[in-house]
């Protein structure tokens, strides 16, 4: 089998070349379907029956939390390659995913605990899946935080791919024990996001926005790869060529 | 009779922007003993943890018997004993309690081969105090007494005669030149040489 | 690679071939140790180590007990109350405690080179890690689990409890022995690593927690605990059988 074209996609500056080219590409669809989703959201879908115009915060909520996991298994998933396959872009990728996913979790929970507030009249309720977000961000600043302990990079960035795998294995199991947990100490939870029947005028933004959301990721994450590499490859000659030029 | 050979090719490492090893290559058959010598820094010691598999080379392998040690870690571990320039005492155990779990959890060990070991390298009068009360050179013994026990193919030394006095390093010269006689291999990282007695012995130079 | 250009070879010498007469390969022949001879003595030094230093064992017992004073004087001395809070009293407890002694776990043999010998023995390095952790389970898991009946009958539990609480204690601290040993081995060579070690293993730890806590509870109002003591079990397995291959992997990553 040929392999040279997946060296070639692991090589440094390859990557930052290619990371570079990719950023306008997913960063002004991004900026369309966010404009078009939120005007969609917050100006054209009819206010919610039973919350009035508060349901609209979840048009930044939904697609927050939706981020927070999807950026762990992506950071879990390159960490996994960087391990297994020993190559350095793959942990420069994990690395570049960790601020960006706990800074979407953050906003879940600030977003979370906004919408509290008009929905169950306090801006901390323990709903299952606001603990379950919570402990998310811990896992993130775990993660980073074993990162930035670590003082060697190469040293770094392995650890802190097994942490990022335990914690893979770890997210459903304490996702559901939080569930479960839960369900013994109150009534199901007030609120369902899924209502079976959402209309197509409230749930097209929605998705608007979770693709938004999805492809901003991307950009902000080819970003951070580019600086990730830069810092890591200061020694090597092709980084002089690049700054010169 | 099986032919035992270590071959190391184009080993290139780096330690984080420090070009540690730039490109060591040798071949060492049985009964052959490399001297590694160099200034403090020069890698001697990451060369011993590349070769043992500690450390990972960015470039060149290592093969033992032909075969990239990558391949079988467990089953090249087996066939070295890895001496670092601190002995893997516990301070709370006795030379003899130490013995018996570093080198039991590798051999099978009877109570006479371990005692003749410590009586060897000159341990048997303090062979039941703690090692915290010991010196550095008679830790040193019991690390060498340990070594003394394992006689696989391959040894990996990291300054073996580091505070011995002149006897403790006729003993290392000793141990070595048995080791090679039985057809052992030796890599030793040493600042100020081997023991004259030691004889087959190439040079490999690290320049810092 | 990128680094490669501008290299320079340090050294070539020639194969060297033996000029003295090599005996019969049978004299580098010696008795191997088993892999489970190698765990038993792993496991063995372990505890010997702790016996040696006798005072160690007592702290992680000490600061339970500690952790429950805490609560009668920051809440209230009436038992009515504190007999409902036992089970979260019990299990801040016994993973405060099990906590406290994670950083030691492999500290030691870091330092004095143990765990070098350890990665580089032969022996498969996974089930040398289990047997660490099974030595740190013993000594502080299984005390804590003898010692929390104590604590809640103290809370205020009646005695009825105290085969359940025994066991949802025992069965807990396994888990949570063997997920903190992830945590100290991937802190290996951090200075201070205290509260990143923290940080690392509660998160990790809570489904213990949640099923542990539960499992006290139905015990204190004498109900069947069947249900949260089969799913602490259960992590206990996934535990045992993933733990220590990660705790491996991050030693060996430690050691590069």
């Amino acid at each position: 089998m040929n392999w040279t074209w997946f060296h070639r996609l692991a090589s440094p500056p390859y990557v930052y070349g290619l990371a570079a080219r990719l950023t306008p590409w997913f960063a002004w669809p991004a900026a369309l379907c966010i404009i078009a989703g939120l005007w969609g959201g917050l100006v054209l879908a009819p206010p919610d029956y039973q919350q009035g115009d508060g349901f609209r915060i979840l048009y930044v909520h939904a697609p927050s939390a939706w981020m927070s996991l999807m950026v762990y298994m992506s950071m879990a998933t390159a960490a996994a390659v960087g391990l297994i396959w020993r190559i350095k872009v793959a942990h420069a990728v994990a690395a570049s995913c960790a601020p960006i996913g706990a800074s979407f979790t953050f906003a879940a929970l600030v977003t979370g605990a906004l919408w509290g507030e008009p929905m169950w009249g306090t801006y901390w309720e323990w709903d299952p899946r606001l603990t379950s977000e919570l402990v998310l961000l811990f896992l993130y600043l775990g993660y980073m935080g074993l990162r930035a302990g670590i003082e060697d990079t190469q040293r770094a960035d392995r650890a802190s791919a097994v942490l990022a795998i335990v914690g893979v294995v770890n997210v459903p199991i304490i996702h559901y024990s939080v569930t479960w947990w839960n369900s013994l100490h109150q009534a199901p939870s007030v609120m369902r996001l899924a209502k079976p029947a959402m209309p197509l005028a409230m749930l097209l933004p929605l998705l608007l926005m979770l693709l938004g959301f999805t492809l901003f990721f991307v950009a902000l994450l080819l970003v951070r790869l580019r600086g990730e590499v830069l810092a890591r490859e200061r020694a090597a000659s092709w980084i002089r060529e690049v700054v010169s030029a | 009779m099986s032919v035992e050979r270590l071959e190391v090719e184009n080993l290139h490492l780096w330690r984080g922007e420090r070009h540690v090893l730039r490109g060591v290559h040798f071949a060492l058959a049985r009964g052959a003993c490399l001297e590694v010598c160099g200034a403090n820094g020069s890698g001697k010691t990451t060369l011993l943890r590349a070769l043992c598999g500690l450390a990972y080379p960015e470039e060149g392998q290592v093969l033992w018997n032909g075969e990239n040690v990558r391949r079988d870690l467990p089953a090249f571990h087996a066939a070295l004993a890895y001496l670092g320039h601190e002995a893997p005492l516990k301070a709370d155990l006795t030379p003899r309690e130490n013995l018996h779990y570093w080198i039991g959890i590798r051999r099978r060990l009877d109570d006479a081969e371990l005692a003749a070991a410590l009586t060897r390298v000159g341990a048997h009068e303090w062979s039941e105090r703690q090692v915290r009360t010991l010196s550095a050179g008679q830790r040193r013994r019991v690390a060498l007494a340990g070594l003394a026990l394992l006689p696989v193919p391959l040894w990996l030394l990291d300054e073996p005669t580091t505070n011995l006095d002149a006897a403790g390093r006729e003993l290392v010269g000793d141990l070595i030149r048995e080791h090679l006689s039985r057809g052992g291999m030796v890599v030793a990282a040493v600042h100020q040489g081997l023991p004259q007695s030691v004889h087959n012995v190439t040079r490999l130079d690290l320049a810092a | 690679m990128s680094r490669s250009e501008g290299t320079v070879a340090q050294a070539f010498p020639s194969i060297d071939a033996p000029a003295v007469p090599v005996a019969a390969s049978n004299a580098l022949a010696f008795p191997r140790a088993d892999a489970r001879e190698a765990a038993r003595l792993a496991l063995l030094r372990d505890l010997h180590l702790a016996f040696r230093k006798r005072g160690q064992l007592v702290q992680p017992l000490a600061f339970f007990a500690m952790v429950t004073l805490l609560f009668p004087l920051a809440i209230s001395p009436e038992l009515a109350r504190l007999r409902e809070l036992a089970p979260g009293v019990l299990w801040v407890g016994a993973l405060l405690g099990s906590l406290l002694a994670l950083e030691f776990l492999f500290r030691d043999d870091a330092y004095d080179g143990t765990l070098e010998q350890y990665a580089l023995s032969g022996q498969s390095l996974t089930a040398l890690m289990f047997a660490k952790t099974l030595a740190h389970w013993l000594l502080t898991g299984l005390p804590l689990a003898l010692m929390a009946p104590l604590v809640a009958i103290s809370l205020g539990v009646a005695t009825t409890a105290v085969p359940g609480i025994l066991l949802s204690v025992a069965i807990g601290t396994v888990a949570l022995s063997l997920i903190g040993s992830i945590g100290a081995a991937l802190t290996l060579g951090i200075k201070r690593s205290g509260a990143l070690l923290s940080l690392l293993t509660l998160p990790l730890s809570l489904p213990v927690l949640i099923f542990g806590a539960r499992a006290t509870q139905l015990a204190i109002h004498g109900a069947s605990l069947v249900a949260p003591l089969e799913l602490l079990a259960a992590l206990a397995i996934l535990g045992v059988t993933l733990a220590p291959l990660a705790a491996a992997a991050a030693v060996r990553i430690s050691l590069e």
